[in-house]
């Protein structure tokens, strides 16, 4: 009877295994971040390019910071998730538009100096939120992508759940699905808004 | 000999250029061998196979330029490290701390080697024991021996 049974445990223990393994996503990092105070930062609003936004504006609010882009196709995935939250009105969301020149595959950055990249990123994202809804109670521009590397952005679009202490409660890496916002998001949310 | 001089000239003139054009580079040789050096021990998280320094992706190029401008400030190895690891997390380091979390990764393959050494030894022991000499007796030898006879004097 050992003779069977332990060969069949064995396989059952790499079953396991490989299950887990193959149900993981590799490009899931879990973020240092999470528990830490938001990383600070000042940067020119994408409406008001006049006006800067700092995360200290949001203290004593529960604020989500999600990292998008025109050029992001994930983003446009996400977006209309997005959207429908923002009609909610249970959640704020304050975007941070990463890279927008110089992400972009198609435009040689380099060639491009620096007041025409500001230009042409703020003309960009404003048209790409007239055109697709704009979910957000406002947008950053991050240029140069120094604030997403403190943010630790390794791809977009990400998500931070913000709460009102200022300290980052979850991060969510990728496309926001509707699944995701009502079952991670949301109650998490509420739970931090009580 | 005129032609000679013209084309040393020249030569001298091409790599004189070509000097120049590297310039940037050798002239802080130094702070571009530490930025190998850290960046070989650092993941590319968008491409997560590739170490830092290898990489042409966008966000390891922009991360090779921070370290860059932290090993300008004056920053040592160890601060850089620590830079990259507060915001991309243990995973960044292709040398991991050890910390209980790290424990099985550090040494699980010391421990599935111990655990087959074993199961050898242990199957390697019970084989012998399951192994029982039976010696011939004189007649079955006898018969032995006649049939090996046999086949040799056919050969």
């Amino acid at each position: 009877m050992n003779r069977f049974l332990w060969p069949l445990v064995g396989f059952a223990v790499l079953v396991v295994l490989l299950a887990v393994g193959l149900s993981l996503d590799p490009r899931d990092v879990p973020s240092p971040l999470v528990g830490k105070p938001a990383p600070t930062f000042s940067l020119p609003q994408v409406a008001a390019p006049e006006r800067n936004f700092s995360p200290k504006d949001m203290l004593g609010k529960v604020w989500l910071l999600n990292v998008w882009s025109t050029w992001c196709v994930s983003c446009r995935q996400e977006h209309p998730v997005l959207v429908e939250m923002a009609k909610t009105k249970t959640v704020t969301l304050v975007g941070l538009n990463y890279k927008e020149v110089r992400g972009d595959g198609e435009l040689d950055a380099d060639k491009i100096a620096p007041d025409a990249e500001r230009k042409l990123a703020l003309e960009r994202s404003n048209a790409w939120l007239d055109k697709h809804g704009n979910p957000y109670l406002l947008s950053v521009l991050d240029l140069d992508g120094r604030v997403g590397i403190d943010y630790g952005v390794y791809g977009v679009p990400e998500t931070y759940i913000i709460d009102k202490a200022g300290v980052i409660r979850m991060k969510h890496t990728g496309p926001i699905s509707p699944d995701a916002f009502s079952g991670k998001i949301l109650p998490l949310v509420t739970e931090l808004s009580k | 000999m005129k032609v000679w001089l013209t084309a040393l000239l020249l030569a001298l003139a091409a790599f004189s250029l070509q000097a120049g054009e590297a310039a940037p580079l050798a002239a802080d040789e130094a702070a571009e061998k530490r930025l190998v050096d850290i960046s070989s021990e650092l993941r590319c998280l968008v491409c997560q196979n590739e170490s830092l320094s290898g990489s042409h992706a966008e966000l390891a190029n922009d991360l090779r330029r921070e370290i860059r401008t932290l090993i300008k400030d004056g920053k040592s190895d160890s601060e850089i490290m620590d830079f990259m690891v507060s915001r991309y997390g243990d995973f960044v380091r292709y040398r991991p701390p050890l910390k209980l979390t790290t424990l099985l990764l550090w040494f699980g393959p010391v421990l599935l080697l111990v655990g087959g050494l074993g199961a050898l030894v242990l199957y390697l022991r019970r084989r012998n024991q399951a192994i029982v000499d039976t010696p011939l007796s004189t007649d079955e030898q006898g018969r032995a021996d006649r049939l090996l006879n046999v086949k040799d004097q056919e050969q």
